[in-house]
């Protein structure tokens, strides 16, 4: 394997492993800027497929105003995940 | 006990799910020629409406009346956030002001960054981009400005005139082309007109891509602006 | 049972659409279910895109010296740069659905909302 390619596969990875913690992390604030990094690295996906449209797109509207929207009604809410009656595993307790 | 199964019920339901859409797609192979129409946009995008960028053509010319749906569906989202969140007397209720980087680089950068978002939408037919990137750029502008100063407000009465003018120019620009050509959006400054078949490739080309993505631009920019004012603003009791 | 040889632009799109399925069906916070479903609109978004790439070709742009056969397919782009701005525009009003809710309840979980209301 030529390293010419692995930049995709590692964009890829830190993007999977990126929404992982945005659905993992119990701060919704750090969920939200972990959102914003998926779109982040999609956009540099749809770059590398030869979609320059799509790509300034998503990286205007999914990394910026999303990120935004989201934190206002976070501002309006509340920040933290409650905390459930059971025990979680140990794999998720973070 | 009752969440580590569910949770494992869920994990197994997802892996079933995950192979068989992989199962799927391994039948589509990957970075091979599989177009059918879209031969046809390619082969003909210059002389049919003179665009230079075949996805613009796309989501302006060839299916107009698609994007007018979707521009509907935006406007009725956001009417709907300005419903959901209406009441009778709002404030913006943020106490410090920002920082002084802040301010400073706001003040530097707007105009700016609005220029970029215009020049986005203005050149949709020849570069990447168009009215939709455009925008959210400018809707990211105001954005800035509302982080750094907490008395700004957006204009209130000139966004709505916007909005509602520039849906209408859209419907209007489509009526002209039903009464000149036959069929509704109807590209009529390059079809019956002619206009600019000598310069594809530079500005004052690609008939009316560029008025709609200008109207389309304003309008997105415009909407999504309001949301992000509603959104911040919260109610105050009397 | 053998495992389906797929490209890896095709693993990252059905992985993000089962990782934002997966916070859909087992949070219980309705701003996390949220942030699940704009996930798996991304991994959606870049399924559609990654099916219309075709390899050693440029981006559908024909400025001088690219020529028709040249191009990747346009219409999943077309497609997909409408999309990114509705979801963007649909979030916000589930956001704002949600803000009501908290206001009305005073909790953000799913569950207590179905006990509380019945």
């Amino acid at each position: 394997m030529n390293c010419v390619t692995c930049i995709d596969y590692i964009i890829i990875g830190v993007m999977i492993l990126s929404a992982v913690f945005a659905v993992e992390w119990r701060d919704l604030l750090a969920a939200a800027v972990g959102m914003a990094a998926v779109s982040l690295f999609a956009s540099i996906l749809f770059l590398i497929l030869q979609a320059p449209d799509v790509a300034m797109t998503e990286a205007a509207i999914g990394a910026a105003l999303s990120g935004a929207i989201l934190i206002f009604a976070i501002k309006r809410t509340q920040r933290f995940e409650t905390e459930e009656e059971e025990r979680p595993g140990w794999w998720i307790r973070w | 006990m009752v969440s580590v199964l569910k949770r494992s019920l869920a994990i197994i339901t997802l892996l079933i799910i995950g192979y068989w859409l992989a199962q799927g797609l391994a039948g589509v192979p990957f970075g091979q020629d599989k177009m059918l129409v879209g031969h046809y946009y390619l082969d003909h995008v210059k002389e049919q409406t003179g665009a230079v960028n075949a996805v613009t053509a796309i989501v302006v010319n060839y299916r107009g009346f698609d994007t007018l749906g979707e521009v509907t569906v935006l406007f009725i989202a956001s009417t709907g956030v300005g419903a959901l969140l209406w009441e009778r007397k709002k404030r913006r209720t943020a106490k410090t002001e920002g920082s002084i980087v802040l301010t400073t680089g706001t003040r530097l950068l707007v105009p700016f960054v609005m220029l970029f978002g215009a020049y986005i939408f203005i050149h949709g037919h020849l570069t990447p981009g168009g009215g939709f990137p455009g925008g959210a750029t400018i809707a990211t502008a105001f954005l800035l400005l509302y982080m750094a100063f907490t008395m700004y407000e957006i204009p209130h009465k000139a966004f709505e005139k916007t909005e509602g003018l520039v849906g209408m120019g859209y419907v209007i620009v489509g009526l002209i082309g039903l009464a000149i050509g036959g069929y509704f959006l109807f590209d009529w400054i390059w079809q019956t007109w002619g206009w600019g078949h000598d310069n594809i490739g530079r500005l004052f080309s690609g008939g009316f891509i560029p008025i709609i993505y200008i109207l389309i631009g304003l309008k997105v920019g415009t909407e999504l602006s309001g949301i992000i004012d509603n959104m911040l603003k919260e109610g105050v009791k009397e | 049972m053998s495992v389906p040889n797929i490209s890896a632009f095709y693993f990252g799109a059905i992985s993000l659409i089962l990782i934002g399925l997966y916070a859909v069906l087992v949070k219980k916070n309705i701003l996390k279910m949220l942030i699940g479903l704009s996930i798996m609109e991304t991994g959606v978004n870049l399924l559609l895109i990654s099916i219309g790439y075709i390899s050693g070709k440029s981006a559908p742009i024909l400025s001088e010296g690219i020529e028709p056969n040249q191009a990747v397919d346009p219409i999943p782009q077309a497609l997909v740069l409408t999309a990114i701005v509705i979801g963007v525009a649909t979030t916000a009003m589930t956001l704002s659905a949600a803000i009501v809710l908290y206001k009305h309840y005073g909790t953000l979980n799913v569950e207590e909302i179905r006990r509380l209301r019945g």
